[in-house]
C-alpha cells in the first residue's frame, strides 16, 4: 500500500464503526481549486499523492459541469465548450455512479464545492450536502481565526462532519 | 428529494440567533469612535470601514448561501432584489428598496429607510467627511466578488448629513466566471 505523504490536511481515519462506515472519502475546494478539506474513511487503494489526487479530482469536476451544461437538451444558450461559467450557473450535476462507488457533488454560488464518495447503492444526498455546507458555514467560516481560501484545520468540524457522515444513510 | 425551495428573509431573520440592537449599535458606534480616535484622518477612516465591510463580506455571503437557500441569480436585477429583500432583513433585520435602474440594468440604488446602525447618532462637525455606514458598502462588495461580481458601491445619499434615507449606489463592473486555476502543463 503506498504511504501518503505529507498529507496535513487529512489525519488518520476513525476506526469503523460496528454498523459500518458508509462514507468513502470527502473533498471541500474553493473557487479557486484550493482544497480546503480531504477527510477519508475508508479508502484501500491510493495511487497518487494527494496533490495530484486533489487536482485531479478538481479537474473531474470543472470538466464535467462544463460538458453536462453544453450538453443540457433544455437549455436555449449555444456556448462554446471551454467558455468559463458562473458557478451556479446553468445545469449542474449532482452525482454520478459506477459499480463500485457514487460520487455526490454539490456547488455553491460562491464556488464552495463539496465531494461526498460513498457506496454505490446511497440515495440522493443533496441535502446532505446541504448540510455539510452549513456546519462548513457554523464552524469554519464563522471563526474568526480561518482565513478564508486556506485548508480548514477545524478539529471540531473534522469531528462533526465525521459523526455526520456515519450516521448517513 | 430536492433541495428546499429559497426561504424568505423574514423566516430567516426569525429563526437565527439574535442580539440585542442596541448592544449591536453601541458596538458599531465603539469601533467608529476607536478608528477615528486611531487614525485621526475621515478618508483613512472610510477606507478601513470599507476594508472590513470587505472582509465580513467575503465570509457572510456563504452563511447567505446556506441560510436562505437561493441558488444563482439569473442577472443583476434578480441580485439587487435578493440583496434587498433577504439579505439586509436577514442581517440587519430591515428591508431595502431597489431603485434608480440605469439603461443597461448594471447600476442600481439600495435605499434604506431605517438602519440599526445609526440609532443615537449624530455626526460632529469635526467628522463631516465620515461615512458612518461604510461598512455596509464593504459588506457588499465582498459578498458580490465571492460570486463572481465586481462591483463598485458608493453612498449617494446619508441620513446623518441630512438627507432623508440612505442611498448606497451599486455599479456592476464586471462578471468574472470562473477559470480552470491549474496551468496545462502541470
Amino acid at each position: 500500500m503506498q504511504f501518503f505523504g505529507g498529507t496535513e490536511i487529512s489525519p488518520s481515519p476513525p476506526l469503523p464503526t460496528a454498523s459500518g462506515n458508509n462514507g468513502n472519502m470527502m473533498y471541500i475546494f474553493n473557487r479557486n481549486g484550493v482544497c480546503l478539506l480531504y477527510r477519508e474513511w475508508n479508502r484501500p487503494l491510493k495511487t497518487l499523492s494527494s496533490q495530484q489526487d486533489h487536482k485531479l479530482m478538481f479537474g473531474l469536476l470543472f470538466s464535467l459541469k462544463s460538458l453536462t451544461a453544453k450538453m443540457d437538451p433544455t437549455s436555449a444558450e449555444k456556448g462554446n465548450l471551454g467558455v468559463p461559467q458562473l458557478p451556479g450557473q446553468g445545469c449542474s450535476f449532482h452525482s454520478f455512479r459506477t459499480n463500485t462507488y457514487k460520487l455526490s457533488f454539490m456547488e455553491s454560488p460562491s464556488g464552495i464545492k463539496i465531494i461526498l464518495v460513498t457506496h454505490p447503492r446511497t440515495g440522493d444526498l443533496r441535502d446532505s450536502l446541504k448540510y455539510i455546507y452549513n456546519l462548513y458555514v457554523e464552524y469554519v467560516v464563522k471563526n474568526p481565526l480561518y482565513s478564508p481560501g486556506t485548508p480548514i484545520r477545524s478539529e471540531l468540524f473534522n469531528k462533526t462532519v465525521d459523526q455526520y457522515v456515519r450516521g448517513l444513510g | 428529494m430536492a433541495p428546499a425551495a429559497p426561504k424568505s428573509g423574514d423566516v430567516i431573520f426569525a429563526s437565527v440567533d439574535r442580539v440585542n440592537a442596541e448592544l449591536f449599535t453601541l458596538t458599531y458606534g465603539a469601533i467608529v469612535r476607536q478608528l477615528i480616535t486611531d487614525l485621526e484622518e475621515v478618508e483613512e477612516v472610510n477606507k478601513q470601514l470599507d476594508q472590513m465591510g470587505y472582509n465580513i463580506g467575503v465570509r457572510l455571503v456563504d452563511e447567505f448561501l446556506a441560510k436562505s437557500s437561493v441558488s444563482r441569480c439569473v442577472d443583476f436585477r434578480e441580485t439587487a432584489d435578493v440583496i434587498a429583500k433577504v439579505g439586509f432583513k436577514m442581517f440587519l433585520g430591515v428591508t431595502a428598496s431597489v431603485t434608480n435602474w440605469d439603461a443597461d440594468g448594471t447600476t442600481c440604488s439600495l435605499i434604506l429607510e431605517d438602519n440599526p446602525l445609526v440609532d443615537f447618532v449624530e455626526l460632529p462637525d469635526t467628522c463631516q467627511g465620515l461615512h458612518y455606514c461604510n461598512i455596509l458598502s464593504g459588506v457588499v462588495r465582498g459578498a458580490l466578488e465571492m460570486v463572481s461580481m465586481k462591483t463598485e458601491v458608493t453612498w449617494l445619499r446619508d441620513m446623518l448629513r441630512g438627507d432623508d434615507v440612505f442611498e448606497l449606489q451599486v455599479k456592476l463592473l464586471k462578471q468574472v466566471p470562473e477559470e480552470y486555476p491549474y496551468k496545462d502543463d502541470e
